[in-house]
Formats: C-alpha cells, structure tokens, sequence
C-alpha cells in the first residue's frame, strides 16, 4: 500500500474515534438538559464522563494534525474554506471544556444554571456541525485551479451536508444514552434505556437515508461503502434489540459499531479523493496530489506505529479503571 | 484595515492569551507533583494539603489552556493556508507529534488525577500526575521545533515544482540549534509563573495568618508552616527559573546574531554597525526609533550578548538592510523598531523584578519572621504578574522581530494569509474571539482569587492508604474532586 492511503486511513481511523468517543460524550452533554430532572442527576451524568472526555477531544485534535501533516493541501484548502462553521465549533468547544471543570467552582443557582446551558450548546452545536464538515468533504466544494476555495458559505453548508449534520447529531444522542444507561446506577439508568429505545427507529430512519444518498451520489458507488452503509444500518438495529433486551454493554458497542462503519461510508465514498472540487474535476485535491513527500510520511509512519497502539492502550486503561457505576448516591 | 492586518492581530492575540496558561500549566504541574511526591514519602498531611489546594489552582488554569491550544490548532489552516501549504510537509510533522505525544498523555492521565483520588492504588495515581507534567514539557518540545523552524529554517529543501519547502531531515529540526535554547529559554520563564504563584499566595496567607493567629494554627486554613514552606519553594522557583533564563537568554542572543542579525540590531535599534557595540538601558527617542534623543548606554555589552567578546562586531540595520536587499530584492527587510526595542528590555525588566521580590520574600520571612506590612501583600500581589509580562513580552518580541518574515528567508508573512479569507469573516472571528477570550480571561482571574483565597482545604487521607481497596468496602461511598 502507498504511504499517502495508509495516511489516508489513518486519518479516517483518528476520525472514528473523535465521532465514537466524543460522540457519546455529546450526548450526555444533551442529555443535561431535558433528560436530567435536577442538580444531582445533573452531576452523575456529568461524572459518567468526568475523567474522559478531554481524552476524547484530543482524537480531533490528532485527526487535524495528522491532516496537516500528511495532507498540508487538504488541511489549508478545507479549513480555510470551513472558516465560519470552524469559528462556530471552537467558540462552543471551548465554552464546553470550562463548563465541566468551572460549573463546580462557583456557588450560586444561576453560575451552575448558566454553565449548564453552556454544556449542552457545546455539545449540540459541534456534533452537528461537524457532521455538516464531514459530509462536505464527500460533497466537494468549489475549487480553482490553485485548490484555493472560491465559494460561499452556501457552498459548505447544503441540503446534503445538513442531513450529515442532523445524522452525526442524533448518533450521538443515541449513542451517549446507551453510555449512560450503562454507566449509571438506579432511575436515570431505566430512563436513560427507555430514551434510547424510543429513539432508535428515528435515528435509522435518517441514518439509513443520509447513507443511501451518499451511495448514490457516486455514479459507481464504491463496493466498500455500500459494505459500510449495510455494517451501519445492521449496527443499529441490533443496538435497538440488545437496549429492549436490557444488554446495555451490547447496546452501546453496536453504536459504536454504527458510528464507525458510518464513518467508514464517508471515508470510502471519498477515497481517492480527499476533497472534490465541484467546478473541474482536475481542480479536486486527491490523496496523491495533497500528500506530503515519501520522507514525511515514512518519519510519520515511524511515529504512529507505536504510539497509536500506545494511546490506545492507556485510554483503554482509562476506562477500565473507572468502569464502575455510578448514581445519585455517589454525588456529594 | 485588511485581511493581513486582521489575521495577525487574530493569531497575537489568541496566542498571547493561549501563552498566559501554558507557563503556568507547565511549571505549576510540576510543583504538583513535587508536592504530592514528598506527602507520599512523608505521610505529612500538610503536603497532602498543599497538594490538593495547588492541584485546584492547577486545573482552573488547565482548563483554559486546554481550550484556547484548540484555536491554534485550527488556525493555521483558516487564516494561513498558503503559510501552511508552503511549510505544511515539514511543519506538520513537529504538529502531529505534539498531538500524539503529548496531548493524549496530559488529556488522559490529569483526567485520571482528577478522578483517581482514592480511588486508584496512591502510587499509580502519583504516576498520573508526573505523567501530566512531562507531557506538558514534550508538548512545549515539539511545538517550539515548529516555531523554530520559523526562525531558523533547517532539515529542508525548496521543491520548486510543488512550490513548497519539503522536510529532508527530521533530526534537523528537532536538533535546530534555535530550539535546542529556546526550548530551556521558555520551561526557565515558564516556572518564573508558577513559582511566582506559590510565593504569592503564600505570602498573602502569612500575613493573614499573622493578623489572624486561629487561621495560622497548624491545620488551619492558613497553616504557618505549610505556607512557610510553599512561600520557599515558590520563591527558589522564582530565583532558579530567574537564573535559569538569563543564562539561556544569554546564548540565544549570540545565536539570534548569528542566524537573525536584524532581530538583535532591532532589538537595539542599532542603525549602523558597530564594533564594539554598547547596550542601550533606556532610550528617549523618535517614535519610530530612527533618532536617539537622550540614551543610557552600557559600552561594549552588547557586543558581548551578541558575540560572546566585548569588542565583537555587531551589524546595524541599515546594512543589513542593504544586504537583504542584494539578497532578496527591494523592500524593508527590518521589524518595528520600537516593539522589538521594548519588548526585549520589558521583557528583562519584569524577570528582574520579580527576581527581587522573591529574594526579598527570602529575606522577609527569614527565621520565622511574618512580614505585616501592607507592602508584603502589594509585593506579593505583583509576584505573579511580573513573569507573566515578561513571557508575552518575549514572545511579541520574538514573532514581531521576526518580521517581515514569515519563515526567516522563505517567505514573507504577506504571502502566507488565506487567499479565500475576506476581511469580514475574519473580523467577526478576530471580534469574537477577543470577546471571548477577554470574557475567560476575567474568569480565570476571578476564580483562582477565589479558590486561593480560603486557604488549605481539609484533608482527611484514606485511613491505610490503600485508597483502592478502601473504596470496595463502601461501594456507595460519595466520590472524592467530582465535578
Ligand atoms: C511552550 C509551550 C507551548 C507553546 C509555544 C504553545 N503551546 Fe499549546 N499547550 C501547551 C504548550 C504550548 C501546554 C502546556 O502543553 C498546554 C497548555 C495547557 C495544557 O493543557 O497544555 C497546551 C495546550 C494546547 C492544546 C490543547 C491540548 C489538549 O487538549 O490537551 C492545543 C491543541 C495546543 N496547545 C496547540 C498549540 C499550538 C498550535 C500552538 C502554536 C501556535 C501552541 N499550542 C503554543
Ligand atoms: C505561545 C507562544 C507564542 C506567542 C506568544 C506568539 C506570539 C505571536 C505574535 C505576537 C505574533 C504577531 C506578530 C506580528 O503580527 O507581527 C505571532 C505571529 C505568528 N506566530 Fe507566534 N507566538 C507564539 C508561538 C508560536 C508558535 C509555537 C508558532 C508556530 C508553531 C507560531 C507561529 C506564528 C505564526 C504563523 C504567526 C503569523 C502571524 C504573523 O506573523 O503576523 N507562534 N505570534
Ligand atoms: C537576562 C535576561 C534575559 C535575556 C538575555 C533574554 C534573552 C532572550 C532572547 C535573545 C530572546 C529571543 C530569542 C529569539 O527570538 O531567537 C528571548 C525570548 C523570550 N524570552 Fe527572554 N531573556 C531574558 C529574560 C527573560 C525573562 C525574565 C522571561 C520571562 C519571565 C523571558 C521570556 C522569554 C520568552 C517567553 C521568549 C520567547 C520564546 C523564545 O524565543 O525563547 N526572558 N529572550
């Protein structure tokens, strides 16, 4: 395999594990809001996700660096172009990251009530939004012939890419109350299943649809994401069986498993390409005409092969450590 | 104003905010670490106090630095995409790394100090905590290569066809003599900061405690000998950190000379070479630095910072100009004089500074003395701002010297903007984010007064120090630095 595919890869597997991880810790973030009752049960869904989820943003964090580092055209064509939605996902991600640690360290109703709010526009905005990038790059975006974006926000943000913003928006929802349903003790833990129960035919419905559009947006859709898309939509179903059964452990691995194969769908609808140009096709950035130089990707390759075992091992680590449940009980 | 405009005042601001955490992350998860290391080895609970009421401190400022890094990330691409289509293949490199390394290990493993009291075996939860720490120091590692690299370029070769620098030598870059100072040059500054902190709030509760002996008894909020001892190990950090950069800023000025002479001439405003060059303390002059009205000057110091002999030859900026202009072609190859001048003095002044106010803290609480005069709290209040100023001062030194340069050589700061940027998408993002940042910033002040004003907090150790086990006896037990 050519180094640039297996970067390109690489990158896909970084962005599976920024939507799967993160991706349950949005939706708790959501599920502060209406779901929660009061203070307490605010604070045991908080907890459920207290000692991870800055080690669940750092999966975005190496997504873009990689990028930078394997795709230099990709990374500056594309986040020069995103610039506003960008803005918009950095002023809700910083809000949310103070929220968890600052919500605690004042004392009044209103500082806590207020934080709140911040958590849950943190969480809602970039998992969707996000969402809207990600299928963008599916999507292709106006280029000239010096890659240079020559659109508008309207070139970005269209009937498509919102679709891919509602799906990574309600994957999420899904997904983080199956984690909470198996993190937590006790009424919120019932609640939380009987939620994920009632959403789960909505969500595939949308799922299911957004994905056959990416098939057929492709005039020869690629054999891989029509296997992914399948993988998806089978993921989902058996997560709804495994919830209605009481298997909280299998229900949230089969989120898992549908947020990744649906990540997988849109890396292996975009392959080769890394961002299509919608006005001449030779404009398009692809996996050869992005990359950095063989020496690069070789120092690169050298770098990840034991490190992002590495990671993945001591994030594992993390979560068994701290794998017991909890409940309002355990709140001080 | 334009693009250009907007998007430089966008990356110094954000990066002159995101550089008020990082020092004090840095050397203030350190100073945890030590903390906790030496309760573990003595048991003595006024560590584990300190520990705890430091650790806070800690993650109120983590929290920021941790928000504000993201920007960065993300705006090289946004505001500076032909910068990073240009450099991106060897720049990157250093950038990923950074992330791989480093974040993940500082990300993860303070989540685990937060969570792991008593609820992990102590030892391991003790590891947590130096891992933080040494993955902030490789993160400053890795990024500064990248911003060295700026400075000095090294390890590359221009790819005329792809119009880009291409990394040839990874060791290069990692090794680039710039780094290999700047790196000690910035941890040094950086524990100026937390040490600075520490002393401070120490001090302030040595003279409430000296107004309110209940509060000053062992095992009160502001215990005398906890705060004694904090008020020693954060003025020697402030002293060592002091040493420590005037000896690495010495060798960076004769590097500087040597691969950025336009830098140190600006630094000087030196307009004509001069051998042997004097340095200048203080300058009334023109506001663009083109005349010295009135100047206190040192003989043949400057030669010395720059060339390490007092009769070296230090070049001025109207020949260098020159050269440049052979060089690269017409245009003014020379920073903002006034910036570069006072930057680099600021910069000293404030390291000084506070240098003298930690050795009078020494002095001040010698043999068990608590100074009361309302001095002692003004003093100490400025403590930790001094090394503050004197990091930014640095840095604006250092990125604005480096103009008109981008990458010294390569290419110019006007040709690295974003050609898909207007200038009104980047002000709303440049106007929010000094909204926002101004609002965090507010914050942080306000909530580490507040968590530092109390004093220790009560600590009651697991019985055994089995913290692990402990915990399975009492499953329903409330859980110790929740959120
Ligand atoms: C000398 C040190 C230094 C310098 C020059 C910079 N940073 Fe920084 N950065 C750190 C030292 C640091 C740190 C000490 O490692 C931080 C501060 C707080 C923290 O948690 O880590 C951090 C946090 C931090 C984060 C969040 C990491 C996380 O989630 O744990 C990102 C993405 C960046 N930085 C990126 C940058 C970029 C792109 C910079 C260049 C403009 C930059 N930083 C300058
Ligand atoms: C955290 C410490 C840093 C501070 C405080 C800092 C400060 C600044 C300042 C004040 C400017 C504006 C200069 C001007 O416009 O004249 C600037 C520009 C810039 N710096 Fe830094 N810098 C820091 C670290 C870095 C690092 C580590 C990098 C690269 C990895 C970097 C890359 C840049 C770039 C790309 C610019 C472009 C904008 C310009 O030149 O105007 N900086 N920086
Ligand atoms: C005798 C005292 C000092 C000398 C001679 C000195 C010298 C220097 C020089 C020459 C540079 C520019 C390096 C370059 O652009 O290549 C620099 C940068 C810097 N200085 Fe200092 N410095 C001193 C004290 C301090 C103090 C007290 C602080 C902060 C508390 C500080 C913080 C910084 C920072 C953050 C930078 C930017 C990063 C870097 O390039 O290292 N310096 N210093």
């Amino acid at each position: 395999m050519e180094l640039s595919t297996l970067w390109f890869l690489l990158i896909g597997v970084l962005w599976t594990g920024y939507l799967a991880l993160e991706g349950f810790d949005f939706g708790v973030g959501m599920l502060t809001r209406r779901f929660a009752r009061d203070d307490t049960e605010r604070r045991v869904l908080i907890n459920t996700i207290g000692p991870v989820w800055d080690g669940n943003e750092v999966w975005v964090i190496t997504a873009v660096g990689a990028t930078f580092a394997a795709f230099p055209e990709w990374y500056a064509t594309a986040w020069s172009a995103y610039y506003l939605p960008l803005v918009l996902i950095l002023l809700t991600l910083i809000g949310r990251g103070l929220a968890f640690e600052y919500r605690a360290k004042g004392d009044t109703e209103t500082w806590r009530r207020r934080w709140d709010l911040v958590i849950f526009g943190g969480s809602a905005v970039p998992a969707f939004v996000w969402g809207v990038l990600l299928a963008a790059f599916v999507q292709g975006l106006p280029l000239d012939a010096g890659h240079d974006f020559v659109g508008t926000l309207g070139d970005v943000v269209t009937p498509y890419t919102l679709v891919g913003g509602v799906v990574t928006l309600l994957l999420s929802l899904l997904h983080g109350a199956h984690y909470v349903a198996l993190k937590t003790v006790g009424d919120i833990r019932e609640r939380a299943r009987r939620l994920a129960g009632r959403l789960a035919a909505p969500v595939a419905v949308v799922l299911a649809a957004f994905l056959a559009w990416t098939l057929l947006r492709d005039d020869t859709p690629s054999r891989l994401a029509a296997a992914a898309a399948l993988v998806a939509v089978a993921a989902i179903a058996a997560g709804a069986t495994a919830n209605a059964r009481g298997r909280e452990g299998w229900a949230f691995a089969a989120t898992f498993a549908t947020v990744a194969a649906t990540a997988a769908t849109l890396f292996a609808a975009l392959y080769p390409d890394v961002l299509p140009s919608t006005l001449d096709a030779a404009n398009g950035l692809t996996v050869a005409n992005a990359s950095s130089s063989g020496y690069t990707l070789t120092v690169m390759t050298w770098v990840a092969v034991p490190f992002v075992p590495a990671v993945l091992a001591y994030q594992s680590w993390v979560y068994w450590m701290f794998r017991k449940r909890i409940g309002v009980q355990h709140i001080p | 104003m334009d693009v250009l405009d907007l998007a430089r005042w966008q990356f110094g601001i954000t990066t002159v905010v995101h550089f008020f955490f990082v020092p004090f992350t840095i050397s203030m998860a350190f100073l945890v670490a030590i903390m906790q290391s030496v309760w573990m080895r003595t048991k003595s609970e006024r560590w584990l106090r300190l520990t705890k009421f430091f650790g806070k401190l800690l993650l109120i400022n983590l929290a920021v630095g941790v928000v504000t890094g993201l920007v960065q990330e993300f705006q090289f691409g946004m505001n500076w995409s032909d910068f990073s289509r240009f450099v991106g293949d060897v720049f990157g490199a250093p950038l990923a790394m950074e992330a791989l390394l480093a974040f993940y290990l500082e990300s993860v493993f303070i989540g685990v100090w937060i969570f792991g009291w008593g609820r992990i075996p102590p030892k391991i939860h003790l590891a947590t905590i130096w891992i933080t720490a040494v993955g902030t120091l490789l993160s400053a590692y890795f990024i500064l290569a990248a911003n060295s690299f700026m400075q000095n370029p090294v390890g590359y070769e221009i790819n005329e066809e792809a119009g880009r620098a291409e990394l040839t030598d990874i060791w290069a870059v990692l090794t680039n003599k710039v780094l290999l100072v700047t790196f000690p040059h910035t941890i040094f500054a950086a524990f100026m900061v937390g040490g600075g902190v520490v002393a401070a709030v120490a001090m302030w509760h040595l003279v409430r405690g000296a107004r309110n002996p209940e509060d000053a008894a062992p095992g009160g909020p502001s215990d005398r000998g906890a705060f004694r001892t904090a008020l020693r190990i954060g003025a020697v950090t402030v002293l060592v950190g002091g040493i420590g950069v005037a000896i690495t800023g010495d060798t960076q000025g004769k590097i500087m000379t040597e691969v950025q002479p336009m830098k140190m001439a600006a630094a000087e405003a030196l307009y004509e070479t001069q051998q042997p060059a004097p340095f200048s303390l203080f300058t009334v002059g023109t506001l663009d630095g083109s005349e010295a009205l009135y100047s206190i000057e040192i003989p043949q110091l400057l030669s010395f910072l720059g060339t390490g002999s007092f009769d070296g030859e230090v070049q001025g900026i109207d020949n260098l100009q020159e050269e440049y202009e052979e060089l690269y072609g017409p245009g003014d190859y020379s920073p903002n004089i006034p910036v570069t001048y006072w930057t680099f003095r600021m910069m000293i002044t404030m390291g000084g500074l506070a240098g003298l106010i930690a050795l009078w803290q020494l002095w001040a609480t010698r043999r068990g003395r608590v100074p009361t005069s309302p001095w002692a709290l003004r003093a100490a209040a400025v403590l930790p701002v001094l090394p503050l100023a004197g990091n930014a001062f640095g840095w604006i030194f250092t990125e604005m010297g480096r103009q008109p340069w981008l990458v010294f050589g390569l290419m110019p700061t006007a040709s690295g903007i974003s050609p898909s940027s207007t200038a009104t998408t980047v002000f709303v993002s440049l106007a929010a984010f000094t909204v926002l940042y101004a609002g965090l910033t507010w914050l942080w002040v306000h909530l580490l007064l507040k968590h530092a004003r109390p004093g220790l907090p009560d600590v009651s150790p697991p019985a055994d120090g089995r913290g692990a086990e402990a915990e399975d006896d009492d499953a329903d037990k409330p859980l110790s630095f929740a959120y």
